[in-house]
């Protein structure tokens, strides 16, 4: 991971050397951006977030909305590295845009509009903590004291760093006390008051882990084998993943390369406990003297005390099970606009209902900034709505209003749906894939589907009559008169009309495909490390996206269009925008790798799950991590947001669907019953029915009218986030449909609330 | 360290698997030997013991995070196994060099093997006869990836249609039948599908929440009008006059999922028309309603223990019935007769629990009405075919014992004064249908040598024939035994097939018990008259022989017998277990005895269903009148029917 950043930073100065006569400062910038963003993750103190919307400005090439003293900082803080660098003539550029002078500058709006000189890939600096940010650039300086000198290589600067981060535990007992100092402190929790003992419970896991991997640093080989063989079995089941790589850890030299300690090293496990309970084992360690103990709680865990009552087992376990604990309380307090941006008004008759019915899940219509004031007054804007223009969005074709035209007619035509009235499924069977299919996804009027494969190719099928035609040749284009009313259909190639056409282009299985929400292009994301735009009018690769370096595991088009997320095995979510060939944002935070990725559907946040078993709300704005979610006990593999856009659901290898309030960031519901991997979730067009599909073959249905009425979330639950989850899978499961042998890997509901799934035969 | 991994990998799988077996052992490492052979493969030697434990660990915790790594793609790709490309991908984001040129179509190409006390992988590097690469034909083209869409459900109800599972799968109609008040549905509805999904889903909710005691709904056997046209449909093709349209049928019947609803239709169908096509002795008619038995027992999806009260009676009957067709003398009942008891078997293998004891009755019925002296000859066939089926032990414990009994009175009708020339007939069969059975249960029993005269005193007047039968089992035996040498080398590991039915599923069909495997000469079942072919197309008509050998794989012995010489060719093929079916050859014998120049048709049953043994549920339709004798042959079947050489479903 840390190598990562190194490469990055590498190659940023290679660049930066062929670039400086342009002043591209943005790229400075950029990387710092990256390192402030993990190391506030790492820490959570997320505090740069003052924006307001009112107080934004959102000039056409800035998207920076930090407040002035901020930008300031950051300003100051580039400019100092560029001296050291002796990059004054950069120094003088930047001088010069950002109007700065050496002490002041004029207005926020036009220092962040000076440094973006790159555009809309301008950074996002939250400028959280300029201090930290100063030296960790002053750490990469003496590893290129001067510009020209040849590039160093990065493992030179990755070591000292690994070493810095485990010489916390050359601080050493006796190892043979080791386990009498685990077995006291086993003793002691088993004996205090039941409803203590589940909360104190939880410091069983990072304790033991801990030890361990103390053990295994200082060299007591034989002794940390003693130890995890005698106390691994203790440990809850959820981590038993975990458990497993940690067994294979059995010298200090695996702990170099090892990605996964190394990230419990660095991040502190959050525990959650009562006050109570922690004056309890607080005074238990110090009566017993039992510094050893005290000392990794006090450098390894962060405890977040709370005042009332302890919690429950069952509370604790439903949050339980991320890598790295729980979440802070204060991570999720961020306020979140979870309302969806106003309809454009578009000339057709609807009334208002089937205009609010018509927000979908997933991919809702294009809108633009509202041109005529027409009945704008008459539509009040949701509270929880982010502002209209809180990031640009793209205008509006009139291709995308006659689509909408078609979604509202569509859509008055719905089935509403609910526990009584079931939807029907159609499935989609992938036959003679030889266990090849790896993603699948469907355009939102559902005329296409798209199949990503194993063997690096993309295939798109046309499901109506209507075949796939190629645009004809530059040559014929010519011959066309472009003034006739059938320009559109006379540019198509008759010839090439068929019924499925194949994409190729990348070189490793393809795991992320999404279409555009105007359907005129698709993007795959695969394990070569690219994403890759096709052209749907074409069908040839346009711009392939290269960033991360290691498989990508995900992507998705903003509902809006024009931006789309990715997120893979470097632990990064980029934001990207298509006619950009450098992220927008990089959303760094997760410890493990990110596996799925999702708008919210305002278009302003996006949500990555993760293998660290978390789920993060990322803020598109300025690239904050404002929820972090817990509760799952295995890699999450699929993501769904509401239509309403108030809720989210997300399923993981361990075969269970967790409901989510996004406004409050709490777990409201848990849904029992796949056995395996949920790869598919989708909520109908009105939000009423949630459909999951598995790798155990079934669509399920649920009912989440029903689930998101049954949780009554009072002003303590809100504030503590102890929530009791009704125990009610059972009766919210609305029916369950087994295939043949067809693992469900995705699931969509058309306009009129039909449910498609796909999947590929597996005999 | 990383080149060593890279020398090693190729040994990756086998660690995955072994830890994925064994999640909680947390040391699993390598031998140090491993390490030395590894060293002295590349020109190390003398590795000291502290360096091979080093690299052991090394290597293994190495292994292991690739292995970690690896399943990630695996969860990635939406896969159950682990490929070795997968590993491929992990070593890649390693930035270890990918294994290249190791692809394998299996999954895993280890084989493993464990005795004398050694446990090990090896590649399986079979030896190959470069003869049968070139004459076997060419594998099918792979076929390119296609969409096809199906209703999962509708409205909430899952339809019943070849592309979705069984609305209830075949452990619940057996559980129901066997323990009727446990029987729990998961999810769905499964009888009654007609009510609306939102109900019955509502009620069961209600039911769940207020915990009361479910009582086992009552079930509706009503049919939706499709269910009844299809019925319709394939009833009619069933029992009428097309070929092809009856195989179609059949097919349907052996394959459908959601036949479940029309059981008992079907099964009433056919105890009906068996009852009936006896009496008329209908040979044609019966042979079809034993093969929609067949169908119903092939199909996967089905269970049918709660028809066998009506089912086994028909069986039965057309078993062991006194007359099954209008002229005894030139009808080849014989066969269905056959056919018929390895019905028998079968359904006794699959069906028999202590709690209906099947077997045991259908044995006793059999033996009491073959031990009455009156017995006709029609009927003693019967039993004696019904009992042999049921397997060797039957054979051994109650007919060889009666051999010497039943060789008298075959005697005494073969060259004792014609009585009749259907007795002779009769005789006939019988002697020929013993021989070929204790044959070869002697031959495995027996011991050598095969003395002709011993055999005289043992079993009396069928006792040198009997020799020398056994003398030609115990040759076919031997080459037999070399046939599944070979082919019980050879792993077949199943690949992915494409076709979507569920027809090969071979669920009901179990292992088999050897029988006799058979020889040209015994195909006396077969037309013995000289015919000729109707059929342009094929020069020679093929029989398909099943023999067996114990376990998965066995040979099927094509023999290939061409009309024009009487020069048999035989040739092996080894088969998969999910092709141990029965097969029924219509084959098409000239003859214009009747109809003229109209061919007459035989039914040749030539391959064996697994046989075990047996008893009967109830007797009432077992023999039935047998009254309606030689009446003019009206019924006759002709070769009307077009397909002249159809197989049963299959």
């Amino acid at each position: 991971f840390h190598r990562l950043f190194i490469l990055l930073v590498h190659a940023h100065f290679i660049s930066k050397m062929a670039a400086v006569q342009d002043g591209q400062v943005d790229l400075e910038v950029e990387k710092k951006e990256i390192k402030t963003e993990t190391s506030n993750d790492g820490s959570g103190n997320n505090n740069a977030n003052s924006s307001s919307p009112g107080s934004t400005s959102l000039g056409a090439t800035s998207k920076s909305p930090t407040g002035p003293a901020e930008d300031q900082q950051t300003l100051l803080a580039v400019l100092q590295f560029l001296k050291r660098n002796k990059l004054n003539e950069s120094v003088d550029i930047l001088r010069r845009e950002a109007g700065l002078s050496v002490e002041i500058d004029d207005s926020p709006g036009s220092a962040s509009g000076g440094a973006g000189s790159g555009g809309a890939s301008n950074s996002t600096v939250d400028g959280g903590d300029t201090n930290s940010l100063l030296s960790r650039v002053s750490i990469a300086i003496p590893a290129a004291p001067a510009v020209t000198a040849a590039p160093v290589p990065p493992k030179g600067l990755d070591q000292p760093d690994v070493n810095v981060v485990l010489s916390a535990y050359s601080q050493q007992g006796d190892p043979d006390l080791y386990p009498l100092y685990y077995n006291g402190l086993k003793k002691f929790i088993e004996s205090v008051l039941d409803c203590h003992r589940a909360e104190l419970s939880q410091v069983f896991y990072p304790l033991f882990v801990h030890m361990y991997l103390e053990l295994v640093y200082n060299n007591h080989e034989v002794e940390a084998k003693q130890f995890f063989e005698k106390f691994s079995g203790d440990q809850e089941c959820y981590y038993a993943e975990d458990l497993r790589i940690l067994s294979g850890m059995t010298k200090k030299e695996h702990m170099k390369g090892n990605e996964t300690m190394l990230d419990f090293r660095t991040s502190k496990f959050v525990l959650r406990i009562s006050r109570d309970s922690y004056q309890l084992l607080k005074r238990h360690l110090q009566e017993r003297q039992n510094n050893q103990i005290w000392n990794i709680i006090q450098e390894h865990l962060y405890i977040d005390i709370f005042d009332g009552m302890p919690r429950s087992k069952s509370q604790i376990d439903a949050m339980s099970g991320s890598l790295a604990g729980e979440a802070k309380r204060d991570a999720n307090k961020t306020k979140v606009f979870y309302g969806l941006l106003k309809e454009p008004e578009i000339e057709v008759p609807l009334d208002d209902e089937d205009e609010e019915a018509e927000n979908e899940e997933g991919k809702p219509k294009k809108k633009k900034p509202k041109k005529d004031s027409m009945g704008s007054k008459s539509k009040k804007q949701d509270p929880n709505a982010p502002q209209q223009t809180r990031i640009p969005l793209p205008e509006l074709k009139d291709s995308d209003k006659l689509d909408k035209i078609m979604n509202m007619k569509e859509a008055a035509k719905k089935i509403r749906l609910g526990s009584d009235n079931l939807p029907s499924i159609c499935f989609y069977t992938f036959l003679n894939a030889y266990q090849g299919l790896t993603a699948v996804d469907i355009t939102d009027d559902s005329s296409l589907i798209a199949g990503g494969f194993a063997d690096s190719t993309v295939r798109v099928w046309s499901v109506t009559p209507k075949k796939l035609r190629r645009v004809k040749s530059a040559a014929d284009l010519s011959n066309i008169d472009k003034e006739s009313d059938d320009v559109l259909e006379r540019i198509m190639d008759e010839k090439t009309a068929s019924e499925s056409k194949i994409l190729y282009g990348h070189s490793g299985p393809v795991y992320g495909i999404s279409f555009s929400p105007d359907r005129n292009y698709l993007l795959s994301s695969s394990e070569d490390g690219t994403v890759r735009l096709w052209s749907l009018q074409t069908f040839t690769c346009l711009v392939g996206y290269k960033g991360h370096n290691y498989p990508v595991w995900d992507t998705q088009f903003s509902p809006y269009g024009y931006y789309f997320v990715s997120g893979g095995h470097d632990r990064v979510a980029r934001l990207w925008a298509t006619d950009h060939y450098q992220p927008l944002r990089m959303f760094a935070g997760h410890l493990a790798d990110v596996t799925c990725t999702r708008f919210h559907p305002n278009s302003n946040y996006v949500a990555t799950g993760s293998a660290d078993r978390t789920i993060r709300l990322w803020d598109v704005l300025n690239g904050n991590c404002v929820r972090i979610l817990t509760g799952h006990k295995g890699p999450i593999h699929s993501l769904a947001f509401s239509p309403n856009g108030k809720f989210m659901a997300s399923g993981a290898t361990d075969g269970r669907v967790l409901l989510w309030d996004i406004g409050h960031g709490l777990m409201i519901g848990e849904l029992k019953g796949h056995t395996d991997t949920i790869y598919a979730l989708r909520f109908s067009r009105d939000g009423e029915i949630l459909a999951s599909g598995s790798m155990d073959n079934t669509v399920k249905l649920w009912d989440t009218l029903k689930a998101f009425d049954d949780v009554e979330l009072d002003d303590f639950t809100a504030a503590t986030g102890h929530i009791h989850l009704p125990e009610n899978s059972q009766e919210l499961l609305l029916g369950s449909y087994t295939t043949k042998s067809t693992p469900v890997i995705h699931l969509h509901f058309t306009r009129r609330n039909l449910l498609l799934a796909a999947g590929a035969y597996n005999p | 360290m990383q080149c060593v991994v890279t020398h090693d990998s190729n040994i990756c799988p086998t660690t995955a698997m072994a830890e994925e077996r064994r999640p909680k052992q947390c040391t699993v490492v390598l031998p140090t030997e491993s390490m030395k052979a590894m060293a002295e493969s590349i020109g190390v030697g003398q590795l000291q013991e502290e360096s091979c434990a080093a690299l052991s660990e090394e290597v293994s915790y190495r292994i292991k995070e690739i292995a970690q790594d690896a399943l990630k793609f695996m969860h990635h790709g939406k896969r159950r196994k682990l490929m070795t490309s997968d590993i491929d991908h992990a070593l890649k984001i390693k930035n270890v060099e990918p294994l290249y040129g190791f692809q394998s179509q299996e999954f895993i190409p280890f084989r493993f093997a464990s005795g004398g006390g050694r446990e090990l992988h090896f590649y399986e590097e079979k030896e190959v006869d470069l003869s049968d690469i070139i004459n076997t034909p060419l594998p099918r083209v792979p076929l390119d990836v296609s969409l096809k869409a199906h209703w999962l459900s509708i409205e909430g109800v899952q339809p019943a249609i070849p592309e979705n599972p069984p609305p209830a799968p075949k452990e619940q109609q057996k559980a129901e039948s066997t323990e009727p008040l446990k029987a729990v549905k998961p999810g769905q509805e499964e009888e009654g599908s007609i009510q609306k999904g939102q109900g019955a889903t509502s009620a069961e909710a209600k039911g769940k929440k207020e915990g009361l005691i479910r009582m086992k709904p009552r079930s509706t056997h009503e049919l939706s009008v499709e269910q009844q046209l299809y019925y319709k449909e394939i009833t009619e093709a069933c029992v009428g006059s097309c070929e092809a349209k009856r195989a179609e049928a059949l097919q349907s019947i052996a394959t459908d999922p959601g036949l479940y609803q029309m059981l008992p239709r079907f099964s009433t169908f056919i105890s009906e028309g068996v009852r009936v096509n006896v009496v008329q002795n209908n040979l044609a008619l019966l042979i079809y309603l034993m093969r929609m038995v067949k169908a119903l027992m092939d199909n996967p999806t089905l269970y049918l223990e709660k028809y066998l009260h009506e089912l086994i009676p028909a069986v039965v009957t057309c078993i062991v019935s006194k007359q099954l067709c209008l002229r005894p003398d030139v009808d080849n009942h014989w066969a269905l007769r056959d056919f018929a008891a390895r019905l028998m078997a079968q359904s006794c293998k699959t069906f028999s629990t202590t709690t209906n004891n099947i077997q045991s009755r259908i044995t006793k019925t059999f033996t009491k009405s073959w031990l009455d002296e009156k017995t006709q000859w029609t009927t003693r066939y019967g039993c004696i075919a019904g009992l042999s089926e049921l397997g060797p032990d039957v054979i051994k414990t109650l007919i060889i014992p009666r051999l010497t009994i039943e060789g008298a009175r075959i005697k005494a009708v073969i060259e004792g004064p014609v009585v009749s020339n259907i007795d002779k007939i009769g005789a006939d069969h019988v002697q020929s249908l013993l021989l070929k059975h204790c044959a070869s249960v002697i031959a495995k029993t027996r011991p050598l040598p095969d003395n002709m005269e011993q055999y005289r005193v043992d079993y009396g007047y069928l006792g040198p024939m009997l020799c020398s039968h056994v003398v030609k089992a115990r040759a076919q035996a031997a080459l037999q035994a070399q046939q599944v040498n070979r082919t019980t080398l050879t792993i077949t590991q199943p690949r992915s097939t494409l076709t979507v039915s569920q027809s090969g599923i071979g669920g009901s069909v179990g292992s088999r018990t050897p029988s006799i495997i058979k020889v040209p000469s015994s195909l006396t079942l077969m037309s013995t008259r000289p015919g000729t072919p109707t059929q342009p197309s094929p020069p020679a008509t093929k029989y398909i022989v099943m023999a067996t050998s114990a376990g998965a794989s066995s040979t099927q012995q094509v023999i290939t017998l061409s009309s024009s010489s009487a020069s048999s060719v035989t040739s092996t093929v080894a088969s998969a277990a999910s092709t141990l079916q029965p097969l029924v050859k219509l084959e098409s014998g000239g003859g214009g005895s009747l109809g003229g120049s109209r061919p007459l048709q035989k039914y040749i049953v030539v391959s064996l269903p697994s046989s075990a043994s047996s008893s009967l549920e109830s007797k009432s339709g077992m023999l039935p009148p047998s009254s309606s004798s030689l009446e003019a042959g009206m019924k006759m079947e002709r070769s009307d029917s077009p397909g002249a050489s159809t197989q049963s479903p299959h």
